[in-house]
């Protein structure tokens, strides 16, 4: 796609967070909590902390296409190869003592004061917080959700809005400050303001033709996964969507000549986006949404009731729940973007977004009329891709879009 | 009007000339080896002399395969997966499944009863499934692949590799070997095994046609693939050449080619028919 205006204001906005990260680090401005990706980063932020996102980072290794150097050494340790490639690349690359985050200034990932996961996306994070709580002796603490939810109900909300107020006194304690219940509305409300905002820019796609894509909004939701609960991150979006805004009304294509419109479902392959994204545009094909930029949209957060918002934010998540909401889920994106045709990445090492396991892509085509086409591949672990075989796929998949919409033109005529 | 399809593949590469009734008037195979480029133009020369033509006669040609970029003669390329599919529809109607297995992948294509492929599969990044797993395994019993088939014929004991692996496939036929079994069958056991990763792929409903090298050089497979399936097992004319007889007959047909070989033309009709408002509708 031509390069954004926002481009440069997202590099800003993400350059400022990672060095504040560092002066908390290095010069301990501020208590370091480091969260998962969908953790409670409005609690933490509003309680003083600067939150790190370990999956940000291990994201950074692989797009970097440095994940693979350090994996052998997380396995050495007996994190199996067939885990999370995050867990293990990041663990990798930590025992190996280095981190792309050098580049900001930083000496490498800031240490953790606590750490603080949801087992909402998998039981992974809390095993890879756990690692570093044993090397660095600080308290791990978290959300045990439940999974393969149907329909989120009062008693599953309750109990995790019980859960979150249990980190209190722990985070009181890392913190040495008392919770202000006053500045986690204004983290909920900020993180509201977020979700709204980016939700935004991702429906721009909606438009024909679409003015971003997948790709892009893999680059671009990092201030809502880093920045979620802060204003700088409603900030960007507030520049990103007027540009985005303004590209739908003049018709700016992210794919020139946009033939075919497409949804991604799973994980990225970080170490293969750019490759994926020239693939995609070469056969004109436009992938305009996806679960996994959607996954940093939390519609429920409301500052008037911060805790159980909180709570049902976390549980309406696309991964917690159960095959028939997702599935549910993938229909409405269908319809409302339009799509042709849909991708499914098959993740080695991330069974927990991965969702052709369970006959999903078969049932989704017969029931929307859908084709569907699964690649295999991994977040992180490039051992596991193929380039011919996913060349091969995506050009037999558009053959086949092209074949069916001739077929339908003749059938018309 | 005579048209050419050449099939460039992982092992051999392949080239059928046809006429417009899709008549096939020469074949030829070569190993692909390092150059595919030299093997393309190879093939296709010894296919045009078998077919009494020169390149005059022929009004285009198409390039299929892994290597279908490196056919730089080629006029429009199709991925393999359309043109075993369309190969195959020519010879059986639809609605068909076809298993194509080829040295380095295997593919199930599903292909409706209007000719129109519905989906597809391949094997994962593993050689389990492939014409690779029975080179791995000729080489552990010593012998000659092209034998292979010959030898499982006299098998007399039902024997299984349980192995996803092909490495761990051939440590467990060491085992086997210690244990005094004969190599007929062995040999039997490596073909089971191959049919039951081809049928874990996908669900082979309609007609079962098989094409590629492997069922070509040894019909057990699809002597196998009946029982499982409990169905007559197509295998056309040519099996080997199915690729390139399909990207002849994606020639003859003048279908649009997606990839970097096609025209602006043929990438101008495609977008024509992405703004169709009855297809927006």
């Amino acid at each position: 796609m031509t390069a954004l205006a926002a481009d440069t204001s997202l590099k800003a906005t993400m350059d400022r967070y990672y060095r504040d990260l560092g002066d908390a680090d290095g010069q301990r401005t501020s208590p370091v909590a480091w969260c998962s990706s969908v953790g409670p980063a409005e609690l933490l932020r509003a309680m003083g902390f600067r939150v790190f996102f370990p999956e940000n980072h291990a994201a950074m290794l692989g797009a970097a296409r440095t994940a693979n150097r350090y994996m052998p050494l997380a396995h050495a340790h007996g994190y199996s190869q067939e885990i999370c490639s995050y867990l293990t690349s990041d663990v990798g690359a930590h025992l190996a003592g280095e981190s792309p985050l050098t580049a900001y200034g930083l000496r490498g990932k800031p240490r953790a004061d606590v750490l603080v996961f949801n087992t909402n996306q998998c039981r992974d994070v809390r095993d890879w917080f756990e690692w570093y709580g044993r090397e660095w002796k600080v308290p791990v603490i978290g959300i045990r959700s439940p999974r393969s939810v149907e329909v989120v109900t009062e008693n599953d909300i309750t109990a995790i809005a019980t859960q979150i107020e249990g980190l209190i006194p722990t985070l009181e304690a890392v913190a040495g400050a008392r919770l202000d219940s006053r500045w986690l509305s204004r983290a909920v409300s900020a993180s509201r303001e977020c979700s709204d905002l980016w939700e935004r820019c991702l429906q721009t796609a909606a438009h024909h033709p679409a003015p971003l894509t997948f790709f892009d909004g893999t680059v671009h939701m990092g201030p809502a996964v880093v920045l979620r609960g802060a204003d700088e991150a409603c900030a960007y979006y507030r520049v990103l969507l007027a540009e985005l805004e303004q590209r739908a009304r003049d018709n700016v294509a992210a794919i020139e000549g946009e033939a075919f419109r497409l949804y991604w479902d799973g994980m990225p392959i970080w170490g293969r986006l750019r490759a994926l994204s020239t693939l995609f545009g070469e056969f004109r094909a436009s992938v305009v949404a996806s679960t996994y930029c959607n996954s940093w949209i939390f519609s429920a957060l409301d500052a008037a009731d911060p805790f159980r918002s909180m709570a049902r934010a976390s549980l309406e998540l696309f991964i917690v729940r159960s095959e028939q909401a997702k599935e549910d889920y993938i229909a409405r994106m269908v319809e409302l973007y339009h799509v042709d045709g849909i991708v499914y990445h098959d993740c080695r090492t991330c069974p927990n977004n991965t969702n052709t396991r369970y006959g999903m892509p078969r049932r989704l085509a017969e029931r929307l009329g859908v084709p569907a086409l699964v690649l295999d591949g991994d977040v992180n672990d490039l051992r596991c891709v193929s380039d011919e075989q996913a060349r091969t796929n995506v050009e037999g998949f558009i053959e086949q879009l092209a074949d069916a919409r001739v077929g339908a033109g003749s059938a018309r005529a | 009007m005579k048209y050419a399809g050449i099939d460039s593949g992982s092992w051999n590469t392949k080239a059928v000339i046809i006429d417009a009734h899709a008549r096939v008037l020469g074949t030829s195979v070569v190993r692909s080896g390092a150059d595919l480029a030299a093997a393309a133009e190879q093939v296709y020369k010894t296919a045009l002399e078998r077919a009494g033509c020169t390149p005059r006669d022929i009004a285009a040609v198409w390039s299929t395969g892994f290597g279908r970029q490196s056919v730089s003669f080629a006029h429009g390329s199709r991925t393999e997966l359309d043109c075993h599919g369309r190969g195959a529809a020519h010879y059986v109607a639809g609605p068909l499944a076809v298993i194509d297995i080829g040295g380095q992948d295997a593919k199930v294509i599903r292909i409706d009863a209007r000719g129109q492929r519905l989906s597809h599969r391949m094997n994962r990044k593993c050689a389990a499934g492939t014409g690779s797993f029975l080179d791995e395994i000729a080489l552990r019993l010593g012998i000659a692949i092209e034998h292979m088939d010959a030898l499982a014929a006299s098998s007399a004991e039902e024997l299984e590799l349980s192995s996803f692996c092909t490495v761990f496939a051939g440590t467990e036929l060491l085992t086997l070997i210690r244990a005094g079994k004969r190599p007929a069958d062995l040999a039997m056991a490596a073909y089971r095994s191959l049919v039951k990763r081809i049928l874990a792929m996908d669900v082979l409903e309609g007609r079962v046609v098989a094409t590629g090298g492997v069922i070509a050089h040894h019909p057990t497979m699809a002597t196998l693939l009946g029982h499982a399936l409990r169905v007559e097992i197509v295998v056309p004319p040519h099996p080997q050449e199915m690729g390139a007889f399909g990207a002849a007959l994606a020639a003859r047909d003048g279908a649009e080619s997606v990839g970097p070989h096609g025209s602006e033309r043929e990438h101008d009709q495609l977008i024509t028919l992405a703004r169709n408002p009855a297809h927006a509708t």
